[in-house]
Parts: C-alpha cells; sequence; structure tokens
C-alpha cells in the first residue's frame, strides 16, 4: 500500500530585538555567561515582567509577512512548568489570543504550488540553558527572556522536501522583514514537527506523532524519513501508532519516546496578571504594514519580470535577503541582471558553500564584482580568468584591479606573439596537427587548450582560435 | 514626651521647627522596640545601626539648611515581602531566609526620595497567607492589646508594630484583607488603596491581581501623607495605572454634609459579635449626626466573593510561588540525590503548611479539566462583584462595613482553615472589586479591645475615602491606646 505523509510544523525564531521580551538586558548570542541578566530575567521575588513593545511589532510584522490576520486583541498568558533554566518555573506565552492568526503561505515544488495554512503566530519568551560540565549542572541565562515567536501550521506539508521549502520560505520571509537572524546553529530558528501517515486516498489523518530535538535542517528531513517509516512499518505489521512525543536522537538517525514524566505536562494556561491586554488599533496596524518591505515572493516576480531572469534563478537570488540585496547592488553599478545573476548563482553561492560562509558575511563588495564584471566586457582580462581572479576576489578581499595587476593576468592581445606560440606548438605536436588535416576538426580544441596553457590562459581566445584554425587549414 | 508616640504629622511639625530631630525620634522608636519584641515579636529584622545612620544624616541635611522630603527623618517599618536594598527580605518565610535583594521596591525608593528612615521589616504570614501571622516561618507577633491575641494578618508585624509606637508608620499589602484587617484588630489605621495606585514592584507575589501595598498609621491624615508618596505610575509594573494621581490630602477635611453612605445589608446578615454590630451602629449614627445620609442597600453577589477570592489568589500564587525552587537563591534542602528530589525537598521543607495548601489549591482549580469550572468561572464572578460595586457607587458616595466579624481572636483559636478564611469574609470584596478602602479605629469591645470601621469607596476615589474617614476619626476622637 501507499502511503501519504502528513505533516505540521511548530517554527520557532528569536526575534533580533535589541532586548529581551520582558526587561532592558540584551538580546544578543555568544556573551559570557549569566551577563545578560537582570533581576527580572532571573525572575527575583517582587519583580515583574514588561512587555518589549518591538516585540509586538515584530511579531506583526511576521505574521504580515506570513499572509496572517492581526487581531485587535490579544494577551499573553502563562505556561506552568518547572525546569531549572526557566527562572519563573512558567514562561510567559501566549495561549488563547495570539497576536497573529489564519495566514498562508504559498510554497513551489516541483510538483508545483502548494498553500500552507498558517494556524498562529503568538510570542513569547525563551529559556535559560543548562551547561553540563564536570558533574555539575549549571544553568546560563543569558538566553532566558530572549524574544521568540512561534509559528504553528495547519497539517498541509505532504513531503520533506515541502518542509523544506517552506522552511526557507519562511526562514527568507523572516529575513527580509528583519525580525530574525533564522540562524540554525545558534539556535535562533527551531522546529518542532508533526508527523502522521496515512493510506493513499484516504481523508481521514493517521495518529500524530510530535518530533523534537531537530536542530539543523537535515535531521529535520532525516527525522521526517525515519518517523514515516516507522509508523508506516506499525501499520503494515498491524499495530497502531501511539499519540506521543518522540525525541529525535541525531547520531543514531532514529527517533525514541520521550519518558512519560517529560511529557505529561498540564501547562495550567492562564492569563498572565502582571501583564496588561495587547490593544492594536487598526491605525497601528496599518502603520506596521506600511512600513513592510517588498517580500521574496514579490521580489522574486520582478527579477523575472523585469529583470527577465529564470524563475529558478529568481528564487534562489530571493532565497535569501543578502544575495537578493547584494544582486540589486550590482546591477544598479552594473544594469546586465543576467551577467550579475550569473556571477552571483555560479561563483558567489559555489564559493560560499566551500567556505561555509553565510550570505549576510560576503566577503567581496558589490562595487568589486561590478569591477571585475567590467574587467571582463572590456577584454582586460577574458572571462576564465575572471573566474580566477574572483576566487582570489573572495579569498582576499582584494579589488580585482589589484589581482589583475599582481598575477599579470591581463589578456595576451599581441596577435604576433600569441602567432608565435600557435607556430611552435603546431610544430610540437605533428600527429593532432595531421589528424585535423585529414579531416578530424575536433583536434583543434586541443591546439587551442595548448596555447591557452601555454599563455596562462591570459590569450585573448577569439585570437587564439582565429590562429589555429589559419595554421592548421593551410 | 515619647517621641515614637508621634504622629507623621506632629513628628514632622517638630522635626521642621528644629525642637526635635530625626536622630532622638528614631533612637526613642529603637528603645521602644527593645522593650515591645520580647512581649509582641512584631519585626523580623531590625535595621539598627543604618536606621542611626540615616536619621543622623538627614538631622545634618536640616541643620544645613537643605531641602528635605515629606517624610524626612520618619522612622519607618515596612512589611518583610517588600523588598528592601542590602536589608534581608524574606516574607518571613523559610525559603528566603536569607535573601538580600540587591534592589528596592518601588515604594522604597519613593520613601528613599522623600528621607525616610528605615527601622525595621515587620513580621507577618509566610508569602501573606494568612490573617493571624502565625503562619510566620519566624514565629507568631502578638497583639500589644492582649498578647494572647492575634494581631492578624497577614500584615500582622506592621500593624502590632504600629500599635505598640515602634514607629511612626508602617507599610503592609493587602490581597484580601491583609492591611485593614490587623489594623482593626490592632486599633490602627490601615488602607488598601485602588489595584494600580501603588506600584507592585518589589513586592514578593502572592496573588498578581489583588497585591496592593497600602500605609498603616496612627491618624487618616498620616495614611493620607503617605499614599501622597507611594503612590504614581511606574513603568516596571504594567498594571500601574496611567492617570493624574490626586492629591490625597486635598480635600480631606471638608466636612461630610450631605454625603450618602450605603451599608450592604449582606454585610450586617454575617454573624458577628455583639460589640462589633454596637461599634458599627454607633458609626452609622455618628456618620448620620454629621449630615451623610445613611440608605441600607444590597450588594447581591457578596457571598460568593470569598469563593472567588481563594480560587483566583490560589491560582496566581501556584504559579507565583513556583519560581522558588532552590536554583538561584535563597533556601536549598542540604541532601538530594537529583534534580527532582532537590525540588521536593526544597519545597517541602522551605514552605509552611498554609503556602503549601493554596499552592495545591491552586494548582488544581487551574488543571484541566477543573480549569472552567473554578478559575474561568471565578473569574466571571469577579466581574459580577465588581458590576454590583459599581452600581453602588452610582447611588452612594462611600459604603461603610465592619472591618472583621469579630475583634481580635486568641493565638491558635481557629483550628481550620475554613475558620481563619472566613475572617476575610468584610475585606475580601474590596479586593475582588477593585475598590478602594480604609480600616480606622471606632471603639473598644468590652474586652478593651479595639473594633474598626470600613469606608469602601469606588476605583480611584480615595480622595472621598480620605474624607469621610478623617471626619470620622475627629467625631469618634479614639485615642485609646494598648497598655503594654
Amino acid at each position: 500500500m501507499k502511503y501519504e505523509k502528513v505533516i505540521g510544523l511548530e517554527v520557532h525564531a528569536e526575534l533580533s530585538t535589541k532586548t529581551k521580551i520582558f526587561c532592558g538586558c540584551k538580546n544578543e548570542f555568544g556573551a559570557d555567561q549569566n551577563t545578560n541578566v537582570c533581576p527580572v530575567c532571573l525572575s527575583m521575588p517582587g519583580m515583574l515582567p514588561v512587555l518589549n513593545g518591538q516585540v509586538v511589532q515584530y511579531g506583526v510584522r511576521a505574521g504580515m509577512a506570513l499572509g496572517c490576520e492581526i487581531p485587535n486583541f490579544s494577551k499573553m498568558d502563562r505556561k506552568n512548568y518547572t525546569y531549572p533554566d526557566l527562572s519563573k518555573s512558567y514562561q510567559i506565552s501566549q495561549f488563547e489570543f495570539p497576536l497573529c492568526k489564519r495566514g498562508s503561505v504559498l510554497i513551489e515544488t516541483e510538483d508545483g504550488q502548494h498553500e500552507i495554512g498558517i494556524t498562529r503566530i503568538h510570542i513569547e519568551e525563551d529559556a535559560g540553558k543548562l551547561v553540563h560540565q564536570s558533574g555539575f549542572s549549571q544553568v546560563d541565562y543569558n538566553r532566558g527572556g530572549v524574544p521568540l515567536i512561534e509559528i504553528v501550521t495547519e497539517p498541509d506539508l505532504r513531503s520533506a522536501d515541502e518542509v523544506k521549502v517552506f522552511l526557507e520560505t519562511v526562514k527568507a520571509n523572516l529575513e527580509f522583514i528583519d525580525v530574525s537572524d533564522c540562524k540554525m546553529q545558534e539556535g535562533s530558528l527551531r522546529c518542532d514537527v508533526n508527523i502522521s501517515v496515512r493510506p493513499e486516498g484516504q481523508e481521514k489523518f493517521g495518529t500524530r506523532t510530535e518530533l523534537k530535538n531537530l536542530n539543523s535542517f537535515s535531521a529535520i528531513f532525516r527525522a521526517i524519513d525515519y518517523e514515516s517509516g516507522r509508523q508506516i512499518e506499525v501499520l503494515e505489521d498491524g499495530g497502531t501508532v501511539l499519540q506521543e512525543t518522540r525525541r529525535w536522537d541525531d547520531l543514531q538517525g532514529k527517533s525514541y519516546p520521550m519518558r512519560d514524566k517529560e511529557e505529561a505536562h498540564d501547562y495550567r494556561y492562564f492569563p498572565d496578571p502582571d501583564l496588561v491586554p495587547i490593544f492594536l488599533t487598526d491605525e497601528e496596524i496599518n502603520v506596521i504594514r506600511d512600513s513592510m518591505p517588498e517580500l521574496p515572493a514579490a521580489k522574486k516576480d520582478r527579477y523575472i519580470k523585469t529583470f527577465g531572469l529564470s524563475a529558478y534563478d529568481a528564487s534562489i537570488l530571493t532565497n535569501s535577503k543578502f544575495t537578493a540585496e547584494y544582486f540589486e547592488q550590482c546591477v544598479l553599478q552594473y544594469p546586465n541582471p543576467k551577467a550579475v545573476c550569473n556571477y552571483i548563482m555560479v561563483d558567489m553561492l559555489k564559493m560560499l558553500n566551500e567556505s561555509g560562509t553565510d550570505p549576510s558575511r560576503i566577503p567581496v563588495p558589490a562595487g568589486d564584482l561590478c569591477g571585475l564584471l567590467k574587467l571582463v566586457e572590456d577584454g582586460v582580462i577574458n572571462s576564465s580568468v575572471g573566474k580566477q581572479v574572483f576566487e582570489d576576489m573572495f579569498k582576499t578581499g582584494k579589488p580585482p584591479a589589484q589581482i589583475v595587476e599582481e598575477k599579470g593576468l591581463k589578456q595576451i592581445d599581441d596577435t604576433q606573439a600569441i602567432h608565435e606560440i600557435v607556430l611552435q606548438i603546431i610544430k610540437a605536436n605533428p600527429k593532432p596537427a595531421a589528424d585535423y588535416r585529414s579531416g578530424n576538426k575536433k583536434a583543434m580544441t586541443f591546439f587551442v587548450g595548448q596555447v591557452m596553457k601555454a599563455t596562462k590562459g591570459k590569450a585573448n581566445p577569439k585570437t587564439v582560435n582565429e590562429l589555429v584554425q589559419k595554421e592548421l587549414d593551410q | 514626651m515619647k517621641l515614637n508616640e508621634l504622629t507623621i504629622t506632629r513628628a514632622r511639625n517638630l522635626l521642621e521647627k528644629k525642637e526635635i530631630t530625626s536622630l532622638a525620634l528614631t533612637e526613642d522608636c529603637l528603645k521602644r522596640i527593645e522593650e515591645a519584641e520580647p512581649k509582641i515579636h512584631a519585626l523580623v529584622t531590625v535595621a539598627k545601626d543604618t536606621a542611626l545612620e540615616q536619621a543622623a544624616g538627614i538631622d545634618k541635611k536640616r541643620a544645613a539648611g537643605e531641602k528635605t522630603g515629606r517624610l524626612a527623618g520618619i522612622p519607618t517599618i515596612i512589611k518583610d515581602c517588600i523588598c528592601t536594598r542590602d536589608v534581608k527580605s524574606t516574607a518571613s518565610s523559610k525559603m528566603l531566609y536569607n535573601y538580600v535583594p540587591i534592589y528596592d521596591a518601588h515604594v522604597i525608593e519613593k520613601l528613599k526620595a522623600q528621607d525616610y528612615v528605615l527601622v525595621a521589616k515587620a513580621n507577618m504570614d509566610e508569602f501573606a497567607m494568612g490573617s493571624s501571622t502565625e503562619n510566620s516561618g519566624f514565629g507568631v507577633t502578638k497583639n500589644p492589646w492582649d498578647l494572647e491575641r492575634v494581631p492578624g494578618g497577614s500584615s500582622g508585624g506592621s500593624a502590632a508594630a504600629v500599635a505598640a509606637d515602634e514607629a511612626i508608620f508602617a507599610l503592609g499589602s493587602d490581597t484580601g484583607g491583609s492591611v485593614r484587617q490587623p489594623a482593626g484588630f490592632c486599633g490602627v489605621v490601615g488602607v488598601k488603596p485602588t489595584y494600580g495606585t501603588v506600584s507592585r514592584y518589589g513586592l514578593m507575589a502572592f496573588a498578581s491581581s489583588l497585591d496592593q501595598i497600602g500605609p498603616i498609621t496612627k491618624s487618616v491624615e498620616d495614611a493620607a501623607i503617605v499614599m501622597n508618596t507611594i503612590s504614581g505610575r511606574d513603568e516596571r509594573d504594567s498594571t500601574s495605572a496611567i492617570m493624574q494621581y490626586p492629591d490625597y490630602e486635598k480635600d480631606m477635611k471638608k466636612d461630610v454634609r450631605g454625603m450618602k453612605v450605603g451599608v450592604p445589608r449582606e454585610y450586617l446578615e454575617q454573624e458577628m459579635s455583639s460589640d462589633v454590630r454596637n461599634i458599627f451602629e454607633e458609626s452609622i449614627r455618628q456618620f448620620k449626626d454629621m449630615g451623610a445620609t445613611v440608605e441600607t442597600t444590597s450588594l447581591p453577589t457578596f457571598d460568593y466573593a470569598l469563593s472567588a477570592y481563594y480560587i483566583i489568589s490560589s491560582a496566581e500564587v501556584s504559579s507565583n510561588l513556583a519560581r522558588f525552587d532552590g536554583i538561584r537563591y535563597g533556601y536549598r534542602t542540604k541532601e538530594y540525590a537529583d534534580l527532582k528530589e532537590m525540588y521536593k525537598k526544597t519545597r517541602s521543607e522551605g514552605f509552611g503548611d498554609e503556602v503549601k495548601r493554596r499552592i495545591m489549591l491552586g494548582n488544581y482549580v487551574l488543571s484541566s479539566g477543573y480549569y472552567d469550572a473554578y478559575y474561568l468561572k471565578a473569574l466571571k464572578v469577579r466581574t459580577l462583584i465588581k458590576n454590583d460595586f459599581e452600581e453602588q457607587f452610582k447611588k452612594f458616595d462611600f459604603l461603610l462595613s465592619p472591618v472583621t466579624p469579630t475583634p481580635a481572636f486568641k493565638i491558635g483559636e481557629k483550628s481550620t482553615p475554613m475558620e481563619m478564611y472566613v475572617s476575610d469574609l468584610f475585606t475580601v470584596p474590596v479586593n475582588i472589586a477593585g475598590m478602594s478602602a480604609i480600616s480606622l479605629p471606632a471603639g473598644l469591645s468590652d474586652e478593651g479591645l479595639p473594633i474598626n470601621i470600613q469606608v469602601i469607596t469606588n476605583a480611584f476615589c480615595e480622595n472621598t475615602m480620605f474624607r469621610a474617614a478623617y471626619n470620622f476619626e475627629q467625631a469618634a476622637g479614639f485615642a485609646a491606646k494598648p497598655a503594654l
């Protein structure tokens, strides 16, 4: 029997506000342990939370980017559970009245477009972190009180691929509106997966499990594959899937049920009496709406329509705010969108991947890439040298002209000099020359390659081609 | 003259005229503390050295002709659940036996800005849960009028200390009557301001939606003076009212002729001692004599207030007190095998019985399956009670009631929690409705115990409350002091 996966996500994204959600402590990653803390986020007796207005604004922006309704009224609730990293032993979150609700995100995979429903987006505080060392457990509360949004989707996703595209789309949107860094490795984007399987064609959902501890995109996809396979196996064996929370073990590549104690929570939600409800007037909501930048989907359309890029290129460029911004800066200075796009899509992405550099830290200034394109266009260097120069620019941060100068990479246009080399090479390789003359025209590429090699790739390729052909045809 | 017996008004007058010094005043209070404490145990920490230092400093300031604050050099006692920087603040719980805050509560900042002198921290029912101060983790406080009786609670230490003249005034906190009831048992003045009037920043939370800090003083005028100091908008408390705060002393001395007074019959229908009833009826006559019109009225939801109160306050307690986990500060059990055991032993050993009872009750009413039947219903009842009161204030300037059904009861007399809870019957509705009220002395029982009355006014109508109370105080002329 064929089975279909049914997947819903709970995505947590840390908001990049200046300060924490309920106190004035700095919201920054990587500070020394317990240095970004105060009596409020350490929950000392008598301390009270005060909601950071920027968090509300960022949450609303996220809601707008993901097509949500923004109600005029929402409020904060307490989610009660005890763990050392949660200093109040309750998390201030939102239960009944979230900041944003009923949205949707359009994603595009190989088999077409899919609309993924967003149930709700609410704001809440993050917990601290346990640090286990030499037999002791210590708590670092720096992260305690860092603002989060939790994005809850409808069970509308059907494959790991859809999940991937959905998460990329969400990440791109949150980046574009400047509300989150979305760095999975720093934990600023986290995701729990609710998954069930059902025989294809069946309307009714199967019993779902919730997967936790998914710390990377690859863990998410592996976990989805593993867990759907496990559920199918259970069903095929005539068993029933238990509704439970399972912990993903990335090393083992398996999911395990969480111990009863870990999951049997009754969170005893109730309205937080220390905080007042959030009232947003239509006017306030509109002010935020008016401040929204162009979102990835609109940008992509514009790149296709105005710049004539392919849908694929446009979607890759708009996958990250940083590549899109970079592209637009380049096009302003060097108005040949396709040439710019090619460099970014091929050479830049390759270098970013190879060096593991985040697109937010592209080391080549846009002006330098444009300079390089200009050098190629003007024939100062040829295009294959251009690619070498780009690699050097990426690694050293030097401007292209300097690299060309230092390495002597200027194109050789001296026809006489090239001619001499051509003659030498034909003379030194009588066999391929004979092959050519006896009709194997492909042998010409050998000579062109040898000439380019002899000139370290600097010879004007057009001249080389002409001369090689001329000499061989004689 | 024993300076410690002075009111704020009188002491301030003498200090300003330089007839007395704050040092002398503070020394008298400290001397009185030494005498009285072995008998009443109203205090948990006496800040003797810093008090003398502060007093001397303010005297110097005054002598140098510098501007001094509204409470300059006035010795003050603070309930121990109000955080005082560098001075131990325990909420009378073993859980916080060693807790020294690194911050001042908003009210303390305000008092400091007016040059007050902190002489001591007052005993209380643990985390303000109780009506007798018998629930303190550090021993029972005794009523200065009769050492076999309780001073009331939870601000029993503050009220007993003021009644015994250990200081000029005190601060307490009132969640269901915790200022007004002990003020009644000790024959002093106690105010529960409208919710939102005094910042809760630095007040260790009992029930966040009900807690208010209020003054305990020797006169109505003193209470208004203290209110003028401690009230005001505080950005750090989101529930702090955003408004133009009134001058609480303004119009206080205007007469009450023509004012309309309501007496809810539900109060009178409760069981109460004949002393309380007689003195209350006497008070009604007093108001009539002063030219007010008094009418019987009705608060139909009165009977539900106590139940709603114990559900809402316990729910909030269960969550508010969850932070006392032995991880960051306060008490931690000595030996434990793992985290779970550490939590269990720390909280079992650190909290007293009443606190545990309320935490259990609160967790119960918030549990899935019970939330709607208890907590949600209580919230609805609360709205109805609030509406009831608001209706009354369309007709009346203020409501009048007794503060408690009986004068101070004996230590150990209330043997079940329910008996104890019922002693808050008359005060709780005011908190549930978010109104303001004052408890002030009206007379003595046959046994010579003080009996107070309660003036209840609409939210943010403290001016009317002070005016009614001031007029009554002047007419009643209550001047008795405990023969301690």
